[in-house]
């Protein structure tokens, strides 16, 4: 008998459901006399959504995880990227799958490659401009704007890093206008402000609510939760979905102990994506009662959070909680600005070890984990940074670590079999525990 | 002095880098920094009397960097780190990194935790350095590092520390830029080997005693004649590359490197500051306006590429057959452009060639690969 209650989400269906409608939405945009821009999951949507009118936009990295998902068709565009338009196969995993559909004129969801109206991207790796660029030119002559936003570490951020941002996003609506011949609403603006708020805050306070034991979410449950914020966080509904829906569903499970994993008695922290064609790895680690309760990358790719004045990590405060009333378009670009610059750890360690270091031994101490398992994802060079130091700096809190060479969306990269026989190495041997489930 | 004692000095500087910076320390007792890529403003160091060298890798197996950085990272970034491990730089008081691409950032980590340097900054350089807002935010990040590098030093930075700064520079990129008009002839008496020598040296050594040795160079070129036949005359682009022992090979079976694009060559020096009253702001135009990395080499409002017609231009300059390309294993800014690089290039005429490199690289198999490309360039020529 499990040690804990256990029972799926009752808010997954309404989850599974937004992120198929902002697909087909996509797709079917131009029938609707809708626009279509592509963008990166980083972006910030709030502002070419607020364009009059209908406006769907295509986020790059999440298309790619759902092309990752399914090995065959992964295999299909990357060799298509790679042996049609040429590019090197260590290259990011996501902009393969992307490139390669686009070579192929496939859109994973069925049809053709819809051709977006205009790019609107930011730069902080060193893929996201390039990715568009050349999809554009792949494309053929895709109107394009990114801004920059590697302006320094959440704690360097003071009003000359938000200005130079906030001046690139106004000329990013006179560039919206421009090429396509609407106007952006400011309400539109200030509503979908707002919304980015709540998706990020209370994806973040979910995120803190699995500090209980047992943990009320698994972090193969989170992957597929998470995305809806890298889709479109400025979205109504989905603000709605992390709000009013998960959010307080899980802090029930917490009140009633209903547990993600039945019985958990290991509590893991993760980095990086996964191997998305391979997410049964997760199911395999519950056999041991195993549970992957936090992970940085998934806590901040979409959740905002600071560090308090006790040096502890908590979620970043709504607009409501903070008491502001937005007031006009440029303040809604600061906060936008201030938001993403401020509260998105997941940014820092692109500016060193010593970030990612203290940021993940924070989330081992507060999330109460008992090993690590670090995918060294050969598909992203973005998540994967210091993910060597910050197995040191784990085994330093002696914290036991475990790590597999994998790839986040490129099954050749991935070796199953020998991945489980390293976790039963591990979990068995260094970690001393059983199979609790069959 | 004869030009071929002038660049083995450089050469002698390239390989001797680290017994010439504890050399140049006691000299003069200045302090010596450290810095992995060319966004690094030299000229706010060089008015502060710091000597800033580039990190460089060491063309060694780099097995102390693996359980810093696993081997999906560049090799270049993994032995920098390496030569760091093995205290090659104890000499240096001050390390730095900037918004270059995330390889050698990895090695700037990993360094700051394991390697004691009493100093070491993070240069927030702008990606989008074609934006209209890109050149005031950088004069603002170029405050900030005078700033931090006044309380370092205990010095202040004034105006003609600036203007010192930014003349040695431009002096120095003035004359390289001389040199290398002498590869435009028909009978180079510079090689490729040797001219790129001749700028890594300018990433090591003071620069006031670099331009010095141009100085004797650019007298002692006119009268230089190589016992060489020029070959095909090619063009090598790509990452980071010092690696003497493939650019001299290439150089002896029937191949003269008459132009490059690389942060060790050309892209290094290319662009000047061009000094007004605000000395800040002028330097942060430069770094603006330079022909861009590929990693920075997107228009905020334009997907075109800065470099591209700048390499054609170059290639046409300076008499180019073929050009070829190179990467760093694992080098995405480069791996990203260079699909498009060698449409442009060959849709330009320009026939290229793609060679990946790694630490070493397999002089042999390369041999071949280089002489059969030659030798399709010179079949092409006769058949034309």
């Amino acid at each position: 008998m499990a040690k804990y209650k256990t029972k799926g989400l009752d808010c997954w269906g309404r989850a599974k459901e937004l992120r198929m409608k902002y697909y087909q939405d996509y797709a079917e945009a131009h029938k609707r006399g809708a626009l279509r821009w592509e963008g990166g999951a980083w972006t910030f949507d709030a502002v070419p959504q607020a364009l009059e009118g209908e406006v769907h936009g295509l986020t790059e990295e999440p298309y790619g995880a759902s092309v990752g998902a399914n090995p065959d068709l992964q295999v299909k565009y990357q060799e298509a990227a790679e042996g049609k338009w040429g590019c090197a196969r260590d290259l990011c995993a996501y902009l393969r799958n992307y490139w390669g559909s686009i070579v192929l004129n496939e859109y994973a969801f069925g049809g053709e490659w819809p051709k977006a109206d205009f790019v609107f991207q930011n730069h902080i790796c060193c893929s996201h401009a390039k990715w568009l660029q050349v999809a554009s030119e792949i494309e053929g002559d895709v109107p394009f704007f990114c801004f920059d936003v590697g302006v320094g570490a959440f704690d360097k951020i003071g009003e000359r890093q938000i200005n130079y941002v906030v001046e690139q996003l106004h000329d990013g609506i006179e560039f919206l206008e421009r090429v396509t011949g609407r106007k952006l609403s400011d309400e539109k603006l200030i509503r979908n402000v707002y919304n980015t708020y709540r998706s990020n805050c209370y994806w973040a306070k979910t995120c803190e609510l699995n500090q209980a034991i047992p943990a009320p979410l698994d972090e193969k449950t989170m992957f597929s939760l998470y995305v809806l914020g890298t889709l479109e966080k400025s979205n109504e509904a989905i603000a709605d979905f992390y709000e009013k829906e998960l959010y307080p569903e899980t802090k029930d499970r917490v009140a009633n102990q209903i547990a993600a994993v039945g019985n958990e008695q290991c509590r893991m922290l993760g980095d990086s994506q996964p191997p998305w064609g391979f997410l049964r790895v997760y199911r395999y680690l519950e056999q041991y009662g195993v549970v992957s309760v936090a992970n940085l990358y998934t806590f901040s790719l979409v959740g905002w959070w600071k560090v308090n004045e006790k040096g502890n990590l908590v979620p970043w405060p709504t607009l409501e909680e903070q008491g502001i009333t937005i007031k006009d378009r440029d303040h809604a670009l600061r906060l936008l600005t201030e938001g993403e610059l401020k509260g998105k750890l997941e940014w820092a360690p692109f500016y060193g070890a010593k970030y990612k270091n203290d940021l993940v031994t924070k989330l081992a101490k507060q999330w109460k984990c008992d090993a690590a398992i670090i995918h060294l994802n050969r598909g992203c060079e973005g998540t994967a940074q210091h993910q060597m130091e910050m197995k040191i700096a784990l085994q330093n809190m002696r914290l036991p670590v475990m790590t597999f060479e994998g790839n986040m969306a490129d099954e050749r990269e991935f070796d199953e079999g020998r991945t489980k026989r390293f976790i039963d190495l591990f979990i068995t041997e260094t970690l001393g525990l059983k199979k609790v489930a069959g | 002095m004869e030009a071929s004692e002038i660049l083995k000095q450089c050469n002698d500087v390239w390989e001797l880098r680290h017994e010439y910076a504890k050399d140049w320390k006691r000299r003069t007792g200045g302090k010596v920094l450290g810095y992995f890529c060319t966004y690094s403003p030299e000229e706010v160091l060089y008015a502060a009397g710091i000597l800033p060298v580039r990190i460089l890798g060491g063309h060694e197996a780099p097995t102390l960097a693996t359980p810093h950085m696993f081997d999906m990272w560049c090799p270049y970034s993994r032995d920098c780190l390496n030569q760091g491990l093995q205290g090659k730089y104890d000499y240096l008081d001050g390390i730095m990194a900037t918004n270059a691409c995330l390889h050698p950032r990895q090695a700037f980590g990993a360094w700051t935790v394991h390697v004691p340097t009493p100093w070491n900054y993070w240069f927030v350089m702008p990606n989008a350095v074609r934006s209209p807002r890109a050149k005031t935010f950088l004069a603002g990040e170029l405050a900030e590092f005078k700033k931090a590098i006044e309380e370092w030093t205990g010095k202040t930075i004034a105006d003609e520390d600036l203007d010192r700064g930014i003349d040695v520079m431009n002096i120095n990129r003035r004359l390289m830029k001389q040199v290398y008009e002498f590869r435009k002839e028909d009978n180079p008496p510079i090689t490729g080997t040797e001219a790129m020598t001749m700028v890594w040296a300018s990433q090591l050594m003071d620069k006031g005693e670099h331009n010095e040795l141009l100085k004797q160079l650019l007298e002692a070129l006119p009268n230089r004649k190589l016992d060489r036949d020029t070959g095909v005359r090619l063009m090598i682009v790509g990452s980071e590359n010092d690696d003497r022992p493939f650019m001299e090979m290439v150089e002896s079976i029937g191949g003269t490197f008459v132009i490059e694009d690389h942060c060790t060559g050309s892209r290094y020096f290319w662009d000047e500051v061009v000094p007004n009253k605000d000395r800040l702001q002028v330097i942060a135009n430069r770094y603006c306006d330079r022909v861009p990395c590929p990693g920075k080499d997107w228009g905020m409002e334009d997907c075109s590429r800065k470099r591209f017609p700048h390499i054609l231009q170059l290639a046409r300059d300076y008499g180019v057959q073929g050009a070829i390309l190179i990467q760093q294993k694992f080098c995405d800014p480069h791996e990203l452009d260079i699909p498009s690089l060698r449409r442009y290039l060959e849709g330009n005429g320009i026939p290229c060639y793609f060679l990946e490199f790694e630490v070493t690289v397999p002089v042999g198999q390369f041999r071949i690969r280089v002489e059969a490309f030659m030798e399709q360039i010179q079949a092409e020529e006769l058949f034309a």
